[in-house]
């Protein structure tokens, strides 16, 4: 009768252990899940970890040059500028456009151009004649680069340092 | 709203790891009660637990065929819960001499059917979202049921919310659960831009048109309204709390919390002063232990009764089977969490909650991943419907809250509440599925295209 009432006292508490193996076998399996994309790393990889797996070493990207100004090249504004300060720059031939285009081409509210971390991006706004990007038309938001020219109507512009 | 990216892998195999773990804390529940109450491990015992595996293995694989990279440790938590929960109701069937534990596993083996089903032939949550009116007028006139005479199953333990098909009880309120909440997802996933903006501004306040808020107003009256008359204060504050958080998450406004909180405050007041029952909930919990309120009909002896179970299990439990629980009313559906407390104590009801937490926040991530505003609102609602439900009832068991009477879900014996957070459950799995399935990045390889459409005012693009 002693070694039952033992059995079930050491049942009793390893009922409630293995409930608590079922909780945290749970969290370890979750644990794996947290990782929020495959970029996402929780500080520098270690030396050691370097030379395991020489994958999560990554260079460090060059030094952009950040966008300073905006600058028509071609069409009725040429030579215009305008500072780029970190908002978003509406631009088209409706009166509310940040960059007001005297364009006949250019719808009234043609593409906007909106900062994104270090870059800049242009979205076309459903216009008429389509913005152009290096020679080709717009179909969602792409990162605009130093110097590659946006063609709007029969405006082009280009960002520069 | 961020879109969080996950690493593709089904892990179906950790899935099935996590479930033999499960099924061994549920045989291991049962096999205590019976050894505990000298009982032999006669064949029911295998049954039992045959039957369990068989259902649990079956889901399984259904998964694995028909939603490859759902969430892998949803279904193991839940047959734990679920596990434990029949064990405890046989070892109060066998106090009690009910027969609770035999209704317990056939309504078991109806909900996993009724989840398998669901993961069987719901190809795409989405597809939901076409029936987004039909679902209010599903939830409307399942919370009439149990007032239309004929089907009503008429006044139990004070509330009207039963019906009753032939020789069983069913609680129609646990399905509209559901259905609002499919109601709430399509209709504020397609609208949330219009409540948000059109509108008259007053100082600070944007407020919404009248005509864009009219079904949402139904639906609320609908379940508000309705559960009044039958006097189930516990699935109104479930229904009103659903209701609010659904709103909250699809416009991101920290004003409809505290709006949700005046309203409760005010409903609070106002039910107090009108209507006699809720009064006296509410004097039975700030009088608990006052012994005229004790001795009274419909008054603090099952919930103090319960705090002395939870008093006498300790950090420890007094072991499955070593309590008192037949000194309790109603021990396996209301009370269950205080025969839990009892028996596994605070250490093991501590477990349940972790169990319980875990379940709560892999739907809060399944809602985070998904890429669609229905589903993640669908998500978020159907989990913090069963979350707002476990604070609820063990709010209620612990003195916190007013005890109300909701079941504690997959613990509580009850077949209408387990379908419904079955079907919960194979929902939940469902979004998650489309929320880890790798993106067909053969149509675009820009993440751009990927945009969460539930943030549709600020366009998220990848960070350099």
């Amino acid at each position: 009768m002693n070694d039952l009432s033992l059995v079930v006292t050491i049942l009793r508490f390893g009922f409630l252990l293995l409930m608590w193996v079922m909780v945290f076998s749970v969290v370890a399996a979750m644990r794996r899940d947290l990782v929020i994309g495959r970029k996402a790393k929780v500080g520098a990889p270690t030396a050691r970890q370097a030379r395991k797996h020489p994958e999560l070493v990554e260079e460090a990207p060059p030094a952009k040059i950040a966008a300073r100004q905006l600058v028509v090249t071609e069409g009725p504004l040429t030579g215009t500028t305008l500072e780029l300060t970190g908002v978003p720059i509406l631009l088209g031939r409706a009166q509310e456009a940040t960059l007001v285009l005297e364009d006949d081409y250019a719808s009234g509210r043609h593409a906007r151009l909106f900062p994104q971390g270090t870059r800049w991006f242009i979205e076309d706004l459903g216009s008429t004649n389509g913005t152009f990007l290096g020679g080709t038309a717009l179909t969602r938001a792409l990162p605009v680069e130093l110097g590659v020219p946006v063609r709007i109507g029969k405006t082009v512009i280009e960002l520069r340092p | 709203m961020s879109q969080l990216l996950t690493v593709a892998k089904p892990r179906r195999n950790t899935e099935l790891l996590l479930l033999i773990l499960a099924l061994g804390v549920s045989a291991m529940a049962n096999a205590l009660v019976n050894l505990n109450l000298g009982r032999t491990f006669d064949n029911d015992f295998f049954t039992q637990i045959a039957i369990l595996s068989g259902l649990s293995l079956a889901f399984h694989v259904v998964l694995r065929f028909k939603a490859k990279y759902a969430d892998p440790v949803i279904l193991p938590v839940v047959v734990a819960l679920n596990g434990i929960g029949l064990a405890v109701i046989h070892r109060l069937d066998i106090t009690s001499g009910d027969t609770a534990a035999t209704r317990q596993w056939m309504w078991t083996s109806l909900a996993v059917v009724a989840a398998i089903t669901v993961i069987w032939f719901l190809r795409d949550h989405r597809i939901l979202r076409r029936y987004t009116y039909i679902s209010l007028l599903v939830s409307v006139v399942l919370l009439i049921l149990p007032l239309v005479p004929g089907i009503s199953a008429g006044n139990v333990n004070g509330a009207t919310v039963w019906i009753s098909l032939g020789p069983f009880t069913f609680q129609p309120g646990e399905i509209a659960k559901i259905t609002l909440a499919i109601f709430f997802a399509g209709y504020l996933s397609s609208n949330r831009d219009l409540i948000l903006l059109a509108g008259k501004k007053i100082g600070p306040l944007q407020l919404p048109r009248m005509r864009d808020m009219a079904p949402m107003i139904v639906a609320w009256l609908a379940s508000v309204g309705v559960l009044v008359f039958q006097r189930d204060l516990g699935s109104s504050i479930l229904f009103f709390g659903l209701f609010m958080v659904m709103i909250y998450v699809a416009t991101s406004r920290v004003s409809w919390i505290f709006i949700g909180l005046a309203l409760i405050a005010v409903g609070g007041v106002a039910a107090y002063q009108i209507f006699p029952h809720v009064a006296r909930r509410i004097d039975v919990w700030v009088n608990a232990f006052d012994p005229a309120y004790i001795g009274a009909d419909y008054g603090s002896f099952q919930v103090v009764e319960g705090l002395f179970g939870l008093a006498n299990g300790g950090l420890m439990g007094t072991g499955l089977g070593q309590g008192s629980p037949d000194k309790l009313p109603v021990a396996n559906s209301d009370m269950i969490i205080a025969v839990i407390g009892e028996e596994l104590g605070l250490v093991g009801l501590f477990a349940i909650l972790c169990l319980y937490a875990l379940l709560i926040a892999r739907g809060f991530r399944a809602a985070l991943g998904t890429r669609d505003a229905f589903g993640k609102l669908l998500a978020v609602g159907l989990s913090f419907a069963v979350a707002l439900q476990c604070f609820i009832i063990i709010g209620g068991v612990t003195r916190l809250i007013p005890l109300t009477g909701l079941t504690t879900p997959f613990l509580s014996s009850g077949g209408s509440s387990l379908l419904a957070n079955w079907i919960i459950v194979a929902l939940i799995l469902k979004i998650s599925d489309a929320a880890r399935r790798p993106i067909d990045v053969s149509a675009s390889s820009s993440p751009i295209e990927q945009l969460s459409p539930i943030d549709a005012t600020q366009k998220e693009v990848p960070s350099p």
